[in-house]
């Protein structure tokens, strides 16, 4: 069943690309959506058996791999609670957007393309959730980065999505060199990278040794403790690539040039989260490094904080969700960063709902009005397109995190994003504070921006031209219906898997598949939070949405007022910060400067100048001489015989005159 | 001499005498029959070489006939039936266009069989004597066939430089053959080894070696003997020039082998910078002034200038290896090379005849595709790409030229095989990339069964090259 799960995205994958001329656009479609269904049904049955089943967590072998001293590795499938999450998370979002992409790249006359792409991708990231080793993990992480950079620039005949591809790429492998080099660490200090025998060891790993340096750096003795805080923060900086963190998070929002399916899976709900996986995964490692967990702390709060801040002031109904996918991935990474791991997935799992969901109904304007993104040349859809706009709502609701306060009632986002909020203010680290107000913070401005983008797409006068307007449509069933379906998990997978995902059945769920210290009693003590605390992430929705409503609906004069007022922040923010600029000052044109003097002066005016160029015309030159020793006058032929025969003899001669 | 020995002679010299007799019976033949003898003596020639050569094979024995001036060995024999192959494959391409070169005279499937016949002497030949007799019997009979299109000014010009070259070089060699003579007192490879084995050797007999190698030199064009070999492979009718290119260098390079292996192995030392010499001077100027060319037949020349120079790479070695790597190299070069004339001579336009330059051959891939295949094989060959035959003989004699520690030459003769790699390349961009020049006639049979064996023959190397190489290393064996 594993296997299944697993490997039928990639038999999917290669029918659709390699046999899609022949299959055709439309049997492509139902290969691969119908593969995706079948794993995602399977994955579900795995869930719930193993989640609320009695089972522990086994391995599925599926091959050796390779042998080489004392590295092994095989293929294996780990199954655990953690990664059925993940694969319940995974196939769910992904057959949906296979269903919804049907309707979406209706007019493409690359269907089977992008639908092997979007089956490659779930193969690969399925590979990464059930991989028991780092490098099976390496594998996935790197497939998905590749699915990722094929999506991102399907369309490429746009310059734009093909820069915003590499940039994706480039950025990526950032991150990944941190990664490598975090799993060369590991093998250094556990002697393997299989999962069964790094986590067996873990715990123990402080206490061997004596003391003595395990790892020597330049001269730089490393003590157990301090080589695995440094292994911790560069696979750490792996997940930073990959998840988009402040200094890594660059390539996100332009990633946003892709197929806006594309967007909702790879970009929000599943390849985004894989650096939360990582840490979650490896959390034997680092609950023992402190260190690095407070680096974790301050990135993911500070990362939630600075992207929601961008997200204020962008027009792009996509770029906003952008920079809100960001700003949620923050608040998984503070959450890791406290100790709530629990928090942390449960997190994920709802976001990948309601994010998904978004993007999903951004989709469904974007086609709605005839690809234009730009929010100010919207407004005033609510009565043409109500039932995207219902299903928006829902999702913006519970990525704000609507709910009554107090209870477990209300929608995903309020109930695992104050999870989040509330374990960051009670977690044992003196980050806590911090941690908390960002993220209270940010809480508010999410709230703001997401009202804002309700707000001008939908309320309001339409901006859009008399023609778009006249054409503007609801979406075919096709693409409504996972709208319907993610609505649903949007609503109510908070309620329904509290107590497992973070609360009161957080042993019996997760059996030890998410390791915390005996120290760590977090679950159980962040509900003693004071009352003024808890109030917080709810009053920082209302204080969003009311300003919002006020900005937009109440007096549409007061942004561009506020703007001016503040045209220095207001431009910061535009700008994102001006972190593009400072990399494109620091790293870009550096790199090209130097590029073009190795091109130039090192490749063209050195090797080929005095290589292949100059070795070719010195044999032009001698073939010239050559060509005219041979004149066609019988004397000419005669003397050169005559002249080899004495030169030979002199020099017969002379040689036996030395003997 | 009793009757006994008589006959063991003429049964160990019985292909030769078949050749001989043939000859002189296919003249009768052509003499005698209506003016338009010429396909039936062809024929009737091609019969002739195969009836020698399966009693060569079938019957034929090995040891030394005529008191010692003639011998069979299994390395004449080697080389026997290389040079009968490349008289048979070069006879059955001249049929179709004897007419066209104006070479449609029944004196030339003679001319041929009778050069063969000097070719097998000078294989077999074991003492100087036997050794000149044969070499001046293919010599005057090629003459002749050079300027065997007496029409052309081309023709005869080629015939005319090629002959009184080829005097001046005959001129050399039995000069150097009565140093020879006089400093050892005998003419029999054998003994000429035993006289000079023993003392300190003598100026005169270097002498006498170096003008001896001079003329043999000559007949495989190796530089600086050279100079006749562009012209007359230009000149001459194409049909005579894919003959040229085959059988007499088979020949001349077995007779170099045979006289440095057996009479001057005592002074090895001496003749190996010779050979290393004229192989470097070869392979490098041969190399080199092929990338000049536009005419096809002269790069073709030019090419069987540095091949000559590779294959003496491996005689330079000394060694058994080295040997055995000249055997496969003129087997290999001699299939390459015919292959190559067979698409020169399928070159031809309705209009304009005979065409030679190499931007003829432009967009080949599109008007002639099959042909076009092969000779992109035989160029890829001829550069030495792997896995095709022409790797091979590389590689053989450069082992053995390493493995007799002459690394100076077996790195110059890479360096010179890249090179020479740019104008086979070029060829093969020329074919495949250029836009079509126009088509040419249909492709006889003749030569579309020679070009195909031959393009088989170099692709199917890697399959077939073991017992090749078996035979090959039996012919070295003889010497070692």
């Amino acid at each position: 069943m594993y296997i299944a799960i697993v490997f039928l995205p990639l038999i999917g994958a290669i029918v659709a690309g390699l046999f899609g001329r022949s299959v055709g656009a439309k049997n492509a479609e139902y290969i691969t959506c119908g593969f995706m269904g079948v794993s995602a049904v399977l994955s579900w049955i795995a869930f719930i058996s193993m989640g609320f089943g009695g089972g522990e967590g086994f391995h599925v072998e599926v091959m050796r791999w390779m042998t080489s001293g004392d590295l092994q590795v095989n293929w294996q499938l780990r199954i655990d609670t953690l990664t059925t999450v993940m694969l319940v998370v995974v196939t769910t979002v992904s057959t949906l957007v296979h269903v919804y992409s049907i309707g979406y790249m209706h007019d493409d006359p690359h269907k089977q393309r992008f639908f092997s792409y979007l089956s490659l991708f779930s193969f690969a990231m399925l590979m990464l959730v059930t991989s028991n080793n780092l490098l099976q993990m390496f594998f996935g992480w790197e497939g998905v980065g590749l699915a990722s950079y094929l999506l991102i620039g399907f369309w490429y005949k746009r310059p734009s999505a093909c820069a915003a591809a590499m940039k994706a790429f480039i950025v990526n492998r950032v991150g990944d060199f941190g990664f490598a080099l975090g799993i060369f660490a590991v093998f250094v200090l556990f002697g393997s990278i299989s999962f069964d025998t790094i986590f067996a060891n873990a715990p123990d790993f402080l206490n061997g040794g004596n003391g003595e340096p395990v790892i020597n750096l330049f001269g730089l003795e490393l003590s157990r403790q301090g080589a695995l805080t440094g292994t911790c923060l560069l696979l750490f900086m792996g997940a930073m690539g990959k998840s988009a963190q402040f200094l890594l998070h660059t390539w996100l929002p332009d990633a946003m040039e892709g197929p806006t399916p594309v967007s909702a899976l790879i970009h929000a709900a599943t390849m985004v989260t894989a650096g939360v996986f990582l840490v979650a995964r490896m959390s034997p490692l680092f609950e023992q490094a402190p260190v690095a967990l407070e680096f974790i702390t301050i990135v993911g709060s500070f990362t939630a904080f600075f992207a929601a801040t961008i997200g204020l002031v962008q027009t792009d109904i996509k770029r906003v969700i952008a920079y809100s996918t960001c700003s949620q991935l923050g608040y998984m990474f503070a959450a890791m960063g406290v100790g709530a791991y629990g928090a942390g997935i449960f997190h994920l799992f709802t976001h990948a709902f309601f994010k998904a969901l978004l993007f999903l109904c951004a989709g469904s304007v974007i086609h709605a009005v005839h690809d234009e993104q730009d929010m100010r040349r919207m407004g005033g859809l609510r009565k043409h397109i109500p039932k995207t706009y219902w299903t928006m709502v829902i999702g913006t609701l519970a990525l704000t995190g609507f709910g009554i306060p107090f209870t477990l009632i209300g929608t995903a986002g309020f109930i695992s994003k104050d999870a989040i909020i509330e374990a960051s203010l009670m977690a044992d680290t003196p980050l806590a504070g911090f941690a908390f107000w960002m993220l209270v913070i940010a809480a508010i401005l999410t709230s703001f921006y997401s009202w804002r983008l309700i707000f001008m797409t939908f309320h309001g006068k339409p901006r859009a031209s008399a023609d778009v307007m006249h054409h503007v449509h609801e979406s075919p069933n096709v693409m409504l219906v996972p709208l319907y379906v993610l609505s649903i998990g949007a609503l109510f997978a908070g309620m329904i898997f509290k107590g497992f995902f973070f609360g009161h059945h957080y042993e019996e769920f997760w059996k030890g598949s998410l390791f915390t210290l005996p120290a760590n009693h977090l679950v159980e003590t962040y509900e003693n939070i004071p009352e003024w605390a808890s109030l917080m992430p709810f009053l920082a929705m209302a204080i969003g949405f009311v300003v919002a409503w006020y900005f937009y609906i109440r007096s549409p004069e007061t942004p561009r007022r506020t703007a001016e007022q503040f045209w220095g922040l207001h431009r910061f923010l535009l700008n994102k910060w001006y972190i593009d600029e400072l990399y494109d000052f620091l790293f870009v044109r550096p790199v090209k400067r130097l590029g073009t003097f190795l091109w130039k002066q090192g490749d063209g005016a050195t090797i080929d100048h005095y290589g292949p160029d100059g070795v070719a015309a010195r044999v032009q030159d001698i073939t010239g001489r050559v060509v005219k020793l041979q004149s066609g006058y019988l004397y000419h032929y005669a003397f050169a015989m005559l002249i080899g025969v004495a030169a030979l003899v002199t020099w017969m001669m002379f040689g036996s005159a030395i003997q | 001499m009793t009757a006994d020995i008589l006959s063991t002679s003429l049964q160990l010299s019985m292909p030769e005498i078949i050749l001989a007799v043939g000859a002189l019976a296919l003249l009768m033949v052509g003499v005698f029959t209506s003016s338009e003898s010429n396909t039936l003596v062809t024929g009737l020639a091609v019969a002739v070489l195969i009836m020698s050569g399966l009693w060569l094979v079938v019957i034929g024995g090995l040891g030394p006939a005529y008191g010692g001036a003639f011998l069979a060995d299994p390395f004449a024999r080697y080389m026997k039936v290389l040079v009968l192959l490349g008289s048979i494959m070069a006879m059955i391409m001249t049929v179709g266009h004897a007419k066209n070169e104006q070479i449609d005279k029944f004196e030339f499937p003679v001319l041929l069989v009778i050069a063969t016949l000097g070719m097998m002497l000078m294989i077999s030949a074991n003492s100087l004597i036997s050794l000149y007799l044969g070499l001046e019997l293919q010599s005057l009979a090629l003459y002749v066939v050079a300027a065997i299109n007496r029409e052309s000014v081309r023709s005869t010009e080629a015939g005319l430089k090629y002959f009184v070259l080829g005097a001046l070089s005959s001129g050399m060699l039995l000069y150097g053959a009565s140093l020879v003579y006089g400093f050892s007192g005998h003419v029999e490879f054998p003994q000429i080894a035993h006289a000079i084995g023993g003392e300190q050797r003598s100026l005169g007999l270097v002498f006498g070696l170096v003008f001896v190698l001079a003329g043999i030199a000559f007949k495989i064009s190796a530089v600086p003997f050279h100079m006749w070999t562009p012209d007359v492979y230009e000149g001459a009718p194409t049909p005579v020039t894919a003959f040229f290119a085959a059988a007499p260098k088979v020949a001349a390079m077995a007779m170099l082998v045979r006289i440095v292996s057996e009479a001057f192995q005592p002074i090895a030392s001496d003749w190996q910078q010779i050979v290393v010499f004229i192989s470097i001077a070869s392979m490098v100027l041969g190399a080199f002034a092929a990338i000049g060319q536009t005419n096809i037949k002269r790069l073709m020349a030019y090419s069987s200038i540095s091949h000559m120079g590779y294959a003496l790479v491996g005689l330079s070695a000394g060694t058994e290896a080295g040997v055995r790597g000249v055997v496969l190299y003129m087997l290999i070069y001699m299939v390459m090379t015919l292959g190559t004339f067979a698409c020169i001579l399928a070159m031809r336009r309705r209009e304009e005849g005979n065409v030679e330059r190499i931007e003829d051959l432009a967009g080949l891939a599109s008007t002639r595709p099959l042909m076009a295949v092969v000779l992109t094989i035989l160029m890829f060959s001829l550069a030495g790409v792997p896995p095709l035959a022409g790797f091979f003989g590389k590689y053989f004699v450069f082992m053995a030229a390493i493995q007799a520690n002459l690394y100076v030459l077996a790195v110059i003769g890479v360096l010179a095989s890249v090179v020479g790699a740019y104008y086979y390349l070029r060829i093969v961009k020329i074919m495949w990339f250029d836009e079509p020049a126009g088509e040419f006639v249909p492709t006889a049979g003749e030569l579309r069964f020679v070009f195909g064996l031959s393009g088989l023959f170099t692709l199917g190397y890697v399959l077939i090259g073991g017992p090749i190489g078996t035979a090959a290393a039996t012919a070295a064996k003889t010497f070692f």
